[in-house]
This record gives structure tokens, sequence and C-alpha cells, in this order.
């Protein structure tokens, strides 16, 4: 499954563990959500980027807390058409301020990242390789965007109205 | 009208481009028809028993003539000469080639139509009052916050997969034309007790087989909160609607699950978070969208002119006509005329290429160029000079459409049905047909006065059979079509759902079973002037049902 960031096709540094495995020290890992909330306060001490799998019928708001010692949360479609993640997503970016990589897995398909870009997502697993191949076209489509999201670009009543500043604080990342 | 400015029509068109990559994927068979659904979806393209269907919404009922000659030349070059008009303010041609659909919706893309949010599980065509902006009852025009809300939902990434469809209806009038309380979402414009103007928020209502009326969470809602509570209703229900069985997954099921009161809390919580940030609708940002809805130049003009009461002396049959066509205007002088697309035999709420093109010339000539689509399937023109009625009046007559059955019994509303709906259980069309060949006699339709059918070919509702103050709904027996009948719904501002009657009656014996609630009601109503609606009120559905039950 390639994974997509910044537009290209690029190697995945983190390496997935198990709740069995044991975490290799100082290598870019992702954990479960049970196996880091059942010892986050340790967890988040120890060296090296720590990356989280947040399931989608959890609330984004447990993970609040512990926002500020991840380097990565992936969040997760189960299908493309269960879209409960986008939400997770903007709650993540926009009310919890997260800053780090947020990683979209599962069932990601081309005519999705559009949306996922928008919501806050910076990294994706891409299912498809042709897919993934022809990422930076595809976000590319839309030129204009009606509303603010997590993406930072200004809604269309903002440019609009040109008096009104384009982005405020919440509208970025 | 609102105008399209460069930013729309960019949206517009760039979404026709990636319609076009995505049919044509699906051509070369790099997607297969699972995987296409969802995109087609996303743009109004169904698959139905015989063909692809194309849904295109009319935001808002509201179409300039321009965009209504485009509607009949897509049904002329695409489709086979004809449209219909939905109970949802859209238009759907149900005959279309694959192929050809990234070239019809360029089509509409030149002036400005399109397919998005007319299906999928995303927030659906926002509509209104199909009076919008010409209803003397109304506080003011409900479509500057409907096209407000259409263009926050289009596309939007948060929104495009919720557990399932979304509807939201906007109204601003004493009376309800919008039929509110049945929406996923409503927002009703009132005063406070201080005057101060506000929105009613109400959600989870809907049909289909858990009918819902919407519950009030929000009775006074500030119209600079409006785009942030939107959101935060939105997210609530896109995080914990029910995503494990579809026909659980409305948000009338979260709302009822969870109590409303502890929704609204919910609600409450997320959007005290969001509500001070980039949505905020500020007085300019509403300004904005206001100045680009264009009002006609009206003329000063006096009510009831001259000419116009000596024609209504003159012809009894234009007389009838205004007397049940036309409505009073907020204008002096103007009036707003119903077109029935309800003719003997016809299928409610379809209009051929030709009636479109001649509409949209009448449109030019009385009403400013505009043309509204309301929920009941017909068309209205909304600014006529009174002196032009009835000039006005042989124009659409000799197209058909001036049927003076608006409101009466055979002004029914109706989905497509078994003949051609690939969901539908039971045919609508043809019961409706019979219906208004059964009811062809004017004087008996008045006589009934205002009686609203509502036909629905399967549980989904489409055809609103719930709140129809006679519902029918088409169900399935054994591999045979049969009907229950529902009394006493009503979608307007005393909404209510039907009672069922009795057991479901077979196909041949519906038309038969209307005729006798008629029948019976004639001989129940206190006075002439009793309503059929407020009789099932006041009797109950009790004598009906031995009416009915007591022959078979």
């Amino acid at each position: 499954m390639p994974l997509v960031e910044n537009g290209k096709i690029v190697e995945d540094r983190y390496v997935r563990v198990d709740d069995a495995g044991s975490i290799p020290e100082r290598a870019p890992v992702i954990i479960s959500a049970k196996r880091f909330l059942a010892d986050a306060a340790t967890l988040v001490r120890r060296d090296g980027s720590l990356g989280v799998d947040w399931p989608n019928d959890k609330r984004a708001a447990e993970l609040a807390p512990w926002l500020g010692h991840l380097a990565l949360v992936a969040l997760n479609f189960p299908k493309f058409r269960d879209g409960r993640a986008y939400s997770q997503a903007r709650l993540l970016r926009e009310t919890y301020g997260f800053r780090g990589t947020l990683r979209a897995t599962g069932d990601v398909l081309r005519d999705q990242f559009s949306f996922l870009v928008r919501a806050g997502f910076d990294s994706f697993e891409v299912k498809k390789p042709a897919d993934a191949r022809v990422f930076a076209e595809v976000v590319a489509r839309y030129s204009v965007h009606y509303q603010p999201a997590a993406d930072g670009s200004p809604s269309a009543l903002r440019r609009r109205v040109k008096a009104v500043p384009a982005a405020k604080s919440g509208e970025t990342v | 009208m609102y105008v399209y400015d460069a930013f729309d029509r960019t949206l517009v068109n760039e979404r026709v481009a990636e319609f076009r990559d995505q049919v044509a994927r699906r051509l070369s068979g790099e997607l297969t028809e699972e995987e296409f659904k969802p995109l087609r979806l996303m743009n109004g393209v169904y698959l139905q028993l015989h063909a692809y269907m194309l849904r295109t919404a009319i935001p808002y009922g509201t179409l300039s003539s321009a965009q209504l000659r485009m509607l009949a030349h897509v049904a002329r070059k695409y489709d086979r000469g004809y449209g219909h008009f939905t109970t949802r303010q859209n238009i759907q041609y149900h005959w279309i080639k694959l192929e050809e659909l990234p070239d019809a919706m360029a089509d509409l893309a030149s002036v400005g139509m399109h397919g998005m949010q007319t299906s999928g599980n995303v927030v659906r065509n926002i509509t209104t009052d199909q009076w919008a902006g010409v209803a003397p009852d109304e506080i003011e025009d409900p479509r500057v916050f409907a096209e407000i809300i259409r263009q926050h939902v289009t596309l939007h990434p948060e929104f495009s997969f919720m557990p399932r469809k979304f509807k939201i209806a906007v109204g601003a009038s004493a009376h309800d034309r919008a039929a509110l309380r049945i929406h996923d979402l409503a927002l009703r414009l009132h005063r406070n007790e201080a005057g101060e103007l506000s929105f009613e928020v109400m959600v989870g209502g809907g049909l289909g087989r858990t009918p819902f009326l919407a519950k009030t969470i929000k009775p006074f809602l500030q119209k600079r909160d409006v785009l942030s509570y939107v959101e935060a209703i939105l997210r609530t229900y896109n995080q914990f609607g029910r995503r494990d069985n579809i026909y659980k997954a409305r948000i009338k099921i979260l709302v009822h699950e969870l109590g409303a009161e502890a929704f609204a809390k919910e609600v409450d919580a997320e959007w005290q978070s969001i509500k001070d940030g980039a949505l905020v609708l500020d007085d300019a940002v509403v300004t904005e969208i206001a100045a680009r809805f264009s009002y006609p130049a009206y003329k000063k003009l006096d009510d009831s002119p001259p000419e116009f009461l000596a024609a209504r002396r003159a012809d009894r049959h234009f007389d009838t006509w205004v007397g049940n066509c036309v409505a009073n205007h907020k204008v002096p002088g103007y009036a707003i005329v119903t077109l029935s697309l309800k003719p003997e035999g016809g299928t409610p709420g379809d209009a051929t290429a030709e009636q479109m093109d001649k509409i949209a010339e009448l449109a030019d000539r009385y009403s400013f160029g505009e043309i509204r689509v309301g929920h009941e399937q017909n068309l209205a023109l909304p600014h006529v000079e009174q002196r032009d009625l009835a000039a006005l009046w042989r124009a659409l007559d000799d197209i058909g459409v001036a049927v003076p059955n608006v409101n009466l019994v055979s002004d029914i509303i109706s989905c497509p049905g078994l003949d051609y709906c690939s969901l539908a259980n039971a045919r609508s069309i043809p019961i409706a047909q019979e219906l208004t060949r059964r009811f062809h006699n004017l004087d008996l339709q008045r006589d009934l006065g205002r009686l609203h059918i509502n036909i629905s070919g399967c549980i989904n509702a489409c055809g609103h059979h719930h709140v129809g103050h006679i519902g029918i709904l088409g169900v399935e027996k054994n591999g045979e079509e049969f009907y229950q009948i529902t009394l006493g719904g009503k979608a307007d501002e005393n909404a209510k759902l039907g009672d069922l009657i009795g057991p479901a009656v077979p196909y041949a014996q519906v038309a038969d079973v209307v005729e006798d609630i008629a029948a019976a009601y004639l001989e129940l109503r206190e006075r002439p002037d009793e309503l059929f609606i407020d009789t099932v009120k006041r009797t109950g559905i009790e004598p009906f049902r031995e009416r009915v039950y007591a022959a078979r």
C-alpha cells in the first residue's frame, strides 16, 4: 500500500507494532489506541517518534491531553463510505490544535483525496497504486472551495467580502 | 434570482471535468460499477430499472427562464422529451445514457445547474417555500439563508460521507409551505418576544419506515450563528449517527435514541467550541449573498384592475382558474400563479420539453423571467401583473397547465414508483392517473375542497404518504401490489402523521377505496366548508374505516 506525503509516494519511516510486539527503541512506531491508553504516561516519555492508531468510533477528545507528545495520529476509514474520521481529523486539527502528522488509513481512494486534505490529513496510505500516482493531479482538481476547513484555504464567503480577512485563527492548520 | 459569479461557475465547471474523468474511467473498465456508484451518486446519477437517472437540483425551487429552457433542451437532446419535477425541488431525467451524461452536465453547468448534493449521504438540495420573496405572510426572503447553507455544504470535506442523506429546509412564513417538520433539519425564521429575528431549529424529522416529525432543539438561534450551529449538528450526526443499519442511519433515529434534549446538549457542546470562529455570519457576509439575489423592478400598480375584474365576470372558466390557481402577492397589482402539472391521466410532476420552453417564454413575458418549483410538483410564475392574468391563462391553457385543480383531490403528489424506481415495491403513477380519471369532474373536486393525496411506491416515502390527507403506500405481498391507506396526515405548520385505516388493499381496489373515503367525507362533514382534514380530525378515522371495509 503506497504512502503519499507532500503529493509524492514516499517510504514509510514508521513501523507498526502490534499489541503483543515489543516496541523498538528510538524507531518511529505506530501503536494501537488501546495499548497507548493503557500506559500513555510512560509511552510519551519514550525517545523516538510515537504514532497512535485511533479508531473512528473513539472520541478525539480522549486523545487531546496527549497530542503534544504525539508525532502522528492515524485515523481509519474502514470503508470509504464511513466518514467519521473526517470529523475526528478536523477536531484534532482545529479544536485541539494537533500539529503532527495526520495519516489516513484503510479504504483510501482517489476521489476522497481532496476531502482528506481539506479535513487536515497530510499523510495517506492509498489503497491502489494507480490512485497514489495521480495524487497531486487529483487534489488540484478544485481551485475554489465554498467552506472554510482545516487546510486554511479561505472560504468563498470570505474571499468575496474583501474587507474581512481571508483566514482567521481556527481556519488555518 | 441568485446570480452566479465567477466563483460559483468555476466550481460547477471543475465538477463537470471531474465527472467526465470518472465516467471515462467507468467506461474503460478502470472503475467497477461498485466503485463508480458513490461517485455518480455524488452527482445525482442513479441506476434505475431501465436506465441511468439524472437528478438535477433546483435550489430552493427558483429557476430563470434560461435555466428552464436548458432543462427543456436536456429533456429533448438526452432524454425522451420530458422531465419529472420531484417533491424536493429537483428535476429528474429517467432515460439518460451513461456516455452522454458528462455532456448533459456540461450543458446544465452553462446555466449554473448541476446534480451536486442531489444524492449520496450528503446534505441534499436545500428546499424552501416556492413563494419565497413574494408571499405576503413572509418575514424575510428565506432563500438568502438557504443559499448561504447551500454554499457551505456543497462538496463539504467533512460531510460528504455521513451515515445517510440529510435534508434541510428553510422557511420564513407563518404558513409553512416547505413541509419543515418532515426534514432532518429545518430552520424557521420568526421573531422572538423582543421582536428580533431568529431561527427556530428543528431536527430529526423524516418519513420512510420510521416516520418522525422534527423536534425543536433551539427556539431562538441568531442569524450570525446559523452556519456554526448547522456545522455542530452535522458534526454530531457524522460521528454518532448509526452506521450499522441503513434503516436506522438517519438523524431522526439518533435524535430518537438519544432523546432530543441529550442530542441538543451534545450539539451545544460542539457549537461552543466553534461558534465564534470562521463560521460567524457577520452582516457583511449576509449582505453580500443577499445582494446577489436580484428582485424585479415592480411597477406601481393597484390591486384588482378593472380589466381583470371584467375578465373574471365575462368568463366563468377564467374566474374558476383565478379562484384556484392565483394567490396574493406581497406587491399590489401582482399575483402568484400556480401551473398545475397534474392533468387528468397524467404523471404528477411531468413536463414536456415543449411545455418547459413555452413556460420559459411566458415567464419572460409576464413574470420577469422567473419560475418556481414547489414540493407539490407544480410550477409557479411568481410575479404576474393582475391585468395580464387573462392573457396568461389562455396561453397556459393552450399547453395544458391551467387545470384549476391546485390543492384539490386530483393534485396528487406521487413518487415515480415501480414504473421507474429500483427501490419501489409497487406502482404509483398508474394509481395517480386512475384517481385523476375517477375525480375528473371539477365540480365534484371543488365540492370536496382541499384534499391532498400522496402516493409512495415503497416505504422510503418519496411521495410523502405519511403527511397526505389521504396517504397511499405501495407494499408487496406474495408478489402482488397492495396499498396501505392512511388518513389525517399533513405537512404544514400543524404537521401530523396520518393514521392507518386498516389492512392493505389490492391494486385494483385503491381508486374504489379513495372514492368511498371521499363519499364518506361528504356525508360526515358538518358544513360544506369543513375541510376533509378537519372532518377526519373531528371524527377520527373510525367512520372512514367502517365505510371502506364494510363493503370489502
